[in-house]
């Protein structure tokens, strides 16, 4: 029997009653995790829990060939536990988020810095008050080496993070990315919950996100309830996630254009990303889907006029698209500046964790619409698009394909909108329950998990935003570029700030 | 060469008439503006303040929304059991004064008076302005980022966003003001030459918005630096953005282009 078989499973979009979780002691649970990944099982969260006296530890991977999630816990007493980073790079930022969240510290961990300077959820140990942007910065020293700091405010109109290089002449020999200065607090007024608020906390979690972030809401209380939403809600929420999809990938690949001075592509990315967006405004007034998705369905419906409205205007932004981005593989000045800049390599990837569009075009064939198919995307497969190279042109060009397939599926899914439907009754939620979603957004997987308490409250709700794996590969892309080629790197990733931050 | 002509050709000539012509088509379920049905509540009810996620509706002494912390999500005219509260497609909500924001079903918001006359020899042709989120989640700044497309091309107005506060004019802020960025907000600011101006996007920077009263935060700009325009909306539409720096700079008639049809 291998230690990872003491793992309980279930299906991502299930829950499980709390007491068939696993309390392994730390070295089963230690030994579960480490024979778990070698066997290539994700890391999809790994957080902290209240408990009495002491912090309950909650691992959750992801089994991409099974189509299942194994999850285990173990009792954290004191004020320390054992590093697993040095064996398992993917959990490096969960840990120091454990040890930012709830003062337990992992030891051996090599790179023990703040996640978000947040205050502690709860502290079973005293600590000052972290102040943003305080931290020790890794330096290097010698002659000609310098150090050049960026941000939190940059120069366009971003979110906020702090980036600091190192440097030797233009060369990048480090980078390191300090963020946390978005944090609203938003894991710990989840807890208690749910409440009128509690869904406009995920539509703003990662604004940009708010149909992905909005659904792994959803398919969280679903679960707890155990409603199945309608065909036609579930067909208009994957409509809605590949609207996102598409308006987000346009208008990344415009600005991809625009950070290597091609300015025909990115003018007309910028307008088209808008006529994306404007269609998700048809469908619930909103452009970034605000109040559409909701528990048990949508809140929105579409009829006959407003679909045929919808597949016109997707055929004509749709084309538009293709005659904007095409010219970018034609024209050797942007190619000279894609091909060879930033490259994560596949080990690299792998070993990191990485998800989302930056992971497939690093090679890794990982997507959870059809590792972990939930609601409509059970019944219609979009094909996962890949890259193999792993630098910014791969990055660029998955997205090419990616809006592609998504334009595909919206049409499909619009041409055969089915009948019934758009919103049932979700149903109270379920006390002492585990649940788990995986969502694939625009940037990568979504995972929210959820602890219910014996009057059906939210005990502990966390989010892990496809962001929250990725940043490191920033930080490792740059290693030997030159500083000129940040922004360009960068914005090939475009990660967000606030879904990090939280 | 020959594609990128085509390209071009193809693509056309996009910027918006706006505002020598009419405003661009809004979604037909654009939630803008409030509509109160005269009399509408029943007696004693108070589903849509119940309902609200950040106690934007009041009901005494009369039902009022505030429209500095409505999200425009619609849950209150869900909620309405007699249709008294419903969401118009009026999409200029922009303010000079937080306290103008508060609309009734006698009174509409005040829309934004323009900058005095000295303010506008300064800025009235070119205001050049830097972005600040505090805590926005990218969605304003998205939204404020599109006013630099070829639609909306703002720079035919002499507006600019500039990538540093000794550039600029002032600042356009979003998000609640976290904790972490309020030092930076402040910063920035005193960067930024006197006399200035800032503009508060969006329901989290005038008011905290979902993030209203959290500790991790400031229940918006003006905690931390004076504001000169709310713009409300989470996020306002770009057109609603436009409308109020285009009032702030005295560039719209004070009635502004004729009130769209609801």
């Amino acid at each position: 029997m291998s230690a990872a078989s003491r793992l309980a499973r279930l299906k991502a979009g299930a829950a499980l009653p709390r007491p068939e979780l696993p309390d392994l002691s730390w070295t089963d649970f230690a030994a579960a995790l480490l024979d778990a990944t070698a066997r290539g099982l994700r890391v999809v969260a790994y957080f902290g829990a209240p408990e009495e006296r002491a912090v309950r530890l909650y691992l959750v991977l992801a089994d991409d060939r099974g189509a299942e999630l194994a999850v285990g816990t173990t009792r954290a007493d004191g004020e320390t536990f054992p590093s697993l980073t040095p064996q398992c790079p993917q959990v490096h930022l969960f840990e120091r988020e454990i040890a930012e969240q709830y003062g337990l510290r992992p030891e051996g961990h090599p790179w023990l810095k703040p996640v978000r300077f947040q205050p502690p959820l709860r502290s079973l140990v005293a600590a000052p008050p972290a102040v943003a942007g305080i931290t020790d910065f890794y330096r290097v020293e010698g002659a000609e080496v310098h150090e050049v700091g960026v941000g939190p405010v940059h120069a366009g109109v971003i979110e906020p993070g702090h980036f600091r290089f190192q440097c030797h002449g233009e060369n990048v020999f480090h980078l390191e990315i300090s963020l946390g200065y978005q944090h609203r607090g938003i894991e710990r007024a989840l807890a208690g919950g749910p409440d009128r608020r509690s869904i406009q906390y995920l539509e703003t979690a990662a604004g940009d996100t708010t149909i992905g972030h909005g659904t792994a809401y959803c398919e969280i209380l679903e679960a707890l309830a155990r409603c199945r939403p309608p065909a036609r809600g579930s067909a208009l929420r994957g409509i809605a996630l590949e609207l996102e999809r598409l308006a987000s990938h346009v208008g990344d690949l415009g600005a991809l254009a625009g950070d290597v001075g091609f300015l025909p592509t990115a003018s007309y990315c910028g307008r088209i990303r808008g006529d994306f967006l404007n269609l998700t405004a048809e469908i619930c007034g909103s452009r970034f889907g605000r109040g559409l998705v909701r528990p048990g369905g949508t809140a929105f419906d579409l009829d006959e006029p407003r679909v045929r409205k919808l597949l016109e205007r997707l055929e004509r932004a749709f084309a538009d698209s293709r005659s904007a981005i095409e010219l970018l593989w034609d024209s050797a000045s942007v190619m000279e500046r894609f091909e060879g800049t930033g490259t994560v390599p596949r080990e690299v990837a792998e070993a990191l964790g990485l998800t989302g569009p930056a992971a497939r075009a690093s090679g890794l064939d990982r997507d959870a619409r059809r590792d972990h198919p939930s609601g409509i995307f059970r019944f219609h497969h979009i094909p996962v698009s890949l890259g193999d190279s792993g630098d910014v042109f791969a990055r660029a060009y998955v997205r090419w394909l990616e809006i592609q397939r998504s334009a595909t599926f919206v049409r499909e899914q619009l041409a055969a909108f089915p009948g019934g439907l758009a919103r049932v009754e979700a149903g109270a939620i379920e006390p002492l329950r585990l649940a788990a979603s995986l969502v694939e957004g625009w940037r990568g997987e979504i995972c929210h998990v959820a602890l219910t308490d014996e009057k059906g409250r939210f005990e502990r709700y966390k989010i892990v935003d496809p962001s929250f794996h990725n940043w490191s590969a920033i930080a490792y892309a740059l290693r030997g570029q030159q500083i000129s080629d940040f922004p360009l790197c960068n914005k090939s990733f475009n990660l967000s700030y606030c879904g990090h931050d939280l | 060469m020959i594609k990128l002509l085509r390209a071009r050709i193809r693509q056309g000539h996009r910027t918006l008439a706006y505002p020598d012509g009419p405003p661009p088509d809004l979604p037909e379920r654009f939630r803008g503006h409030p509509v109160f049905a005269a009399g509408g509540c029943a007696d004693g009810c108070d589903e849509c303040a119940a309902a609200c996620p950040t106690g934007a509706i009041t009901l005494q002494p009369a039902l009022a929304v505030d429209l500095g912390k409505c999200l425009f999500c619609g849950e209150c005219a869900a909620a309405c059991p007699t249709g008294a509260l419903t969401y118009g497609r009026d999409y200029r909500l922009a303010a000079r004064e937080r306290g103008d924001l508060v609309v009734t079903e006698t009174e509409t918001v005040r829309l934004a008076r323009a900058l005095d006359a000295k303010a506008r020899r300064l800025f009235g042709r070119s205001l050049k302005l830097r972005q600040v989120s505090a805590g926005g989640c990218n969605a304003c700044e998205s939204e404020i980022n599109v006013l630099s497309t070829v639609v909306w091309d703002l720079g035919r107005f002499g507006v600019q966003i500039v990538a540093s506060p000794r550039h600029a004019d002032g600042l356009i802020v979003t998000g609640p003001v976290t904790e972490n960025m309020r030092l930076a907000l402040r910063k920035t600011y005193d960067a930024v030459a006197p006399p200035k101006i800032v503009i508060a996007v969006g329901a989290c920077a005038i008011s905290g918005g979902p993030y209203l009263d959290h500790p991790e935060a400031h229940n918006g700009a003006d905690s931390t630096v004076p504001v000169d325009l709310y713009v409300p909306g989470c996020p306002p539409h770009p057109l609603t953005i436009l409308d109020g720096l285009l009032r702030l700079l005295g560039r719209l008639e004070p009635e502004g282009v004729q009130r769209r049809e609801q």
